[in-house]
């Protein structure tokens, strides 16, 4: 049984009501159920947790180191400041933004 | 010692720290050793709830009416006739399924078990099975789940399965039973009435075993004497180790 690896998930946690929840590290389980309960030894030992996801690590479709400079690197600051707001001014009494 | 002792309440309260402690001693024995990373910490988190659960009670014993003697010397330095825990605790952990039935057959009790000290008069003792529950519930969800996986798994891990199950089976009596000690702590509302738990547990380990496809041990001969004091030979070697540490030093601190 241990010599073949158990299938990957990746976990998911949301900390806080309103927040999302947030990729944390994965793990291995037989099947969702016990992804779900490792999920919850592993990663929620110190209630860091209101909420967990497991995802089968297959079921996620993730974009291509490779084709960084076509899909991402076009929108980098230095290529497209104009979609960060850095061209207005701030008055003093607003603060901090 | 006589004294402390002969207080039922003292004694009942022993009774239940010691099922915590020495099942949660088992359970590390399983820390690096478990199947999985995964596994292994599961296990651990079970064993320190249960090894909580100890403290809480030794602790609150002992504001009642100890004779003098702290937690560490209760864990460390009792002998085998003075654990008052039920034998199916001390039970070796054996393989990974004979783990998972002796777990499956004391949460099942636990539970319910908490459920109603949840209620008792003992307001300390009621607090503390609150929380003890909540933790059980995790640990009988978590040994179900193993239970049904591999006695409905395949033809070797449904063999262990029915075979940890049916060399358990004896062990599991025990918890239901009631002496003079539970019959006064029952009256004076502190203690919940383990011998109506039963119908409960039936229950619950039938419903798991069914989907397990595990077969429904005969009640035979139920094995018992545990909370008076009397244990299988498995206790001592476990103490063996567990002690050695305080036995060897004493007075060692961190």
């Amino acid at each position: 049984m241990t010599d073949k690896n158990w299938p990957l998930y990746e976990v998911f946690l949301r900390p806080r009501n309103g927040l999302s929840h947030k990729h944390v590290g994965s793990l291995h389980a037989i099947d969702d159920e016990m992804a779900l309960q490792n999920a919850r030894d592993v990663y929620t030992r110190r209630g860091e947790a209101l909420s967990i996801w497991v995802v089968p690590s297959h079921a996620i479709i993730a974009s291509e180191p490779g084709e960084k400079e076509m899909l991402l690197d076009p929108a980098t600051p230095e290529r497209k400041p104009y979609r960060h707001p850095t061209f207005y001014d701030i008055p003093d009494e607003v603060g901090h933004m | 010692m006589a004294s402390a002792l002969n207080s039922p309440h003292y004694r009942y309260l022993l009774r239940l720290a010691d099922n915590a402690l020495v099942l949660g001693h088992r359970l590390t024995e399983w820390s690096s050793r478990a199947p999985t990373l995964e596994e292994d910490i599961a296990l651990s988190n079970i064993a320190l709830d249960l090894v909580g659960q100890a403290r809480s009670l030794y602790g609150h014993a002992i504001t009642i009416g100890g004779d003098g003697r702290d937690e560490d010397h209760l864990a460390f330095l009792r002998d085998t006739h003075e654990f008052l825990n039920v034998q199916l605790v001390e039970q070796p952990n054996g393989d990974f399924a004979t783990s998972m039935a002796r777990q499956l057959c004391y949460s099942a009790f636990a539970v319910p078990l908490w459920e109603g000290l949840a209620r008792s008069k003992d307001s300390e003792l009621a607090g503390i099975a609150a929380k003890a529950g909540k933790e059980c519930a995790y640990h009988l969800r978590h040994s179900s789940e193993w239970v049904i996986r591999l006695g409905d798994g395949t033809a070797g891990s449904h063999r262990r399965m029915q075979r940890a199950i049916d060399d358990i089976w004896m062990f599991t009596g025990e918890m239901f039973e009631l002496d003079e000690v539970d019959r006064q702590m029952i009256a004076a509302g502190v203690a919940a009435d383990a011998s109506k738990l039963l119908p409960i547990w039936n229950e619950t380990v039938d419903d798991v075993l069914a989907e397990a496809t595990v077969k429904r041990p005969a009640d035979g001969w139920m094995i018992s004497g545990g909370r008076q004091g009397t244990h299988t030979e498995h206790l001592g070697h476990m103490l063996a180790q567990m002690q050695f540490l305080k036995r060897a030093y004493p007075g060692a601190v961190w």
